[in-house]
């Protein structure tokens, strides 16, 4: 039974980092329409950041306990990436799919390089902090507070996104873009500053999501683009374009895998591409598709 | 009659290049055979077809493990038979995966495409005892049209029999693919391309014609992966990763979609870039993602765009 809840836990952690990842994914094809292959990447260099910041502030003689304000702050701060990015992508925002998923490749091609540059080859880790918050027992386990706090934060940014979105004037005005994007223009939004913002808070959800998780393991050059694959399992699983769906995907992937390595090692990622097969094959546009998304 | 000058010079000029003495650009250009052959499937599918796969390394693996397992687990020497088993299973395999794809479009296509990659390459890493896991399968020296060419040390196998037998096989396939492109097939989906409702509505049977597509563009993936793995002399699961996919889509942007010939240029630019570059800087994915945007954003038809551009001027 605790090997059971241990083993969920596991997997809903992974989930948070990778919900947050494809919540950035979604928001931007659902306004900009592009399937963006550097959402991992951001989610990388987010990792690296958060060590980096976490380690100097440390030095500078800031309380442990305070690390993760310092990771999350180090994601935010990644946001000033946004605007750039986006004004690249502006140039092809009319054209075929496959030049605008090209252009994410070069992106994905280009941080690649600048994180091994920065950061280098080697695995980069935190140390120290990940049991900062303390632990729970759980019968015969014991599990990191700091858990947790990345799922809870995970359900946090959840229930904010959907206030937002729902709620907000800035959220309506998000989602009648996406519904229809020259209506919108045509009824005064501007359209450059919308793309702007909603990217750069995509783009901060990966970074975030990466800076977070990056405690409990060691950040190597290759995660971005791992995680792109599960990102794309998650949003296919859960329909393109739907919020409801990156969670409940997210949810679906993260416990998935965490039960396919544990049970049996060989099938992890087999396992999710089956569902993500199966998922195409039955509800095409995923569980949780609006129509002709 | 230019362009068949043109193109007779070119091919002249490539099968000078081992009598150029410099050896090492010799080699270079055996990857450069292999993409060839692999990027006129992948046109087929994308620029002929208008269906951007972004899983297309899946094929050329199957082809180079194919060639591999012939050669390490049932020491099958013979470089026609490996290509043989090496387009047999492909094809094989590109049926039920291809009857699944072909039902997207768009980016749906492209997300399958890679999925069924990803679901491959994992199974070559997972599966040790069949695939190698990540040592792979290495793949000794093949015979050619029955000769083993045992006297010959490794380089001046390459440069030389090789070099030919693999000028040869993308002669080949290419003009095989000449000849698919102009055929009522060809027609047929060069109209899916522009318009499938209209297409449709003329009596082309556009996922079936999308299915062939598919196929016969793993065929060609496969046997430019068995060309690929020989030089290098092993199989290993990064030739099924999704970035590999997506440098083999680079490359068909990078010559020019639009163009029968552009895949080819972009192959061979790629390369001798790739070379270049990695010889000034380790970080050429920099380099090359800059390369790639200022492609994507400037020259939309390729470097093949510019040449003929200037060519109808």
């Amino acid at each position: 039974m605790t090997q059971v809840s241990n083993l969920l836990l596991g997997g809903v952690f992974h989930a948070a980092a990778l919900f947050l990842v494809a919540a950035g994914l979604q928001l931007v094809f659902g306004v900009q329409k592009i399937l963006n292959l550097a959402c991992g990447s951001f989610y990388a260099l987010g990792a690296y950041a958060g060590i980096s910041a976490v380690k100097a502030a440390l030095a500078a003689g800031v309380p442990a306990p305070l690390f993760l304000v310092v990771l999350i702050g180090a994601g935010l701060a990644l946001g000033v990436l946004g605007p750039p990015i986006e004004r690249l992508l502006r140039t092809i925002y009319d054209r075929d799919e496959a030049f605008q998923l090209l252009l994410t490749f070069a992106l994905v091609l280009m941080l690649e390089d600048v994180i091994r540059f920065v950061w280098g080859a080697a695995p980069y880790q935190l140390g120290g902090v990940y049991l900062v918050y303390g632990q729970v027992r759980l019968g015969a386990v014991s599990i990191p507070v700091y858990n947790f706090v990345v799922i809870g934060a995970g359900l946090a940014v959840a229930a904010g996104m959907g206030f937002v979105l729902a709620r907000t004037r800035f959220g309506r005005i998000v989602r009648a873009t996406a519904e229809n994007r020259g209506m919108a223009e045509a009824l005064g939004v501007d359209m450059a500053r919308v793309s702007s913002r909603v990217f750069t808070l995509g783009l901060v959800l990966g970074t975030v999501g990466g800076a977070l998780v990056i405690p409990a393991g060691a950040a190597v050059n290759e995660m971005g683009i791992e995680l792109i694959v599960e990102a794309f399992a998650v949003v296919v699983i859960g329909g393109l374009g739907s919020m409801r769906g990156a969670l409940v995907g997210a949810v679906i992937v993260g416990v998935l895998k965490a039960v396919a390595i544990a049970v049996y090692p060989e099938a992890e990622m087999l396992a999710i591409y089956v569902i993500v097969i199966g998922v195409l094959l039955f509800r095409p546009a995923g569980l949780f598709a609006r129509a002709a998304a | 009659m230019t362009r068949l000058l043109a193109l007779a010079g070119v091919l002249a000029a490539v099968a000078a290049v081992p009598f150029s003495g410099r050896d090492y650009y010799a080699t270079l250009m055996l990857p450069f055979f292999a993409y060839s052959v692999a990027l006129l499937g992948l046109n087929l599918l994308f620029g002929t077809t208008g269906l951007l796969s972004f899983g297309h390394a899946l094929f050329v693996a199957v082809g180079g493990y194919t060639a591999a397992f012939l050669a390490s687990a049932l020491q099958i020497r013979s470089l026609e038979a490996m290509l043989l088993a090496a387009v047999t299973v492909a094809a094989i395999v590109a049926l039920p995966v291809g009857w699944l794809c072909v039902r997207y479009v768009k980016i749906y296509f492209g997300m399958l495409t890679l999925a069924f990659g990803m679901l491959f390459y994992s199974f070559l890493y997972k599966f040790y005892a069949l695939t190698g896991g990540d040592e792979g399968i290495p793949i000794g020296r093949p015979s050619l049209l029955g000769r083993g060419f045992g006297e010959l040390d490794k380089t001046t196998y390459l440069i030389g029999p090789y070099y030919y037998y693999s000028l040869a096989l993308a002669v080949v396939a290419t003009l095989v693919m000449w000849r698919i492109v102009r055929s009522p097939l060809g027609l047929s989906l060069r109209a899916i391309r522009e318009n499938a409702d209209k297409a449709e509505y003329v009596g082309v049977r556009v996922r079936r014609y999308r299915f062939y597509a598919f196929v016969l563009a793993a065929v060609f993936g496969a046997a430019g992966g068995v060309l690929l793995v020989v030089p290098t002399g092993l199989a290993a699961p990064p030739l099924a990763y999704w970035t590999h996919s997506g440098n083999l889509v680079f490359m068909l942007l990078l010559g020019g979609f639009g163009h029968f010939f552009g895949p080819a240029l972009g192959a061979f630019v790629f390369i001798f870039l790739q070379d270049q570059v990695m010889s000034v800087t380790e970080y050429w994915r920099f380099v090359f993602g800059a390369v790639l945007a200022a492609v994507v954003i400037f020259l939309p038809h390729g470097l093949m765009g510019v040449l003929t551009r200037r060519a109808d001027a």
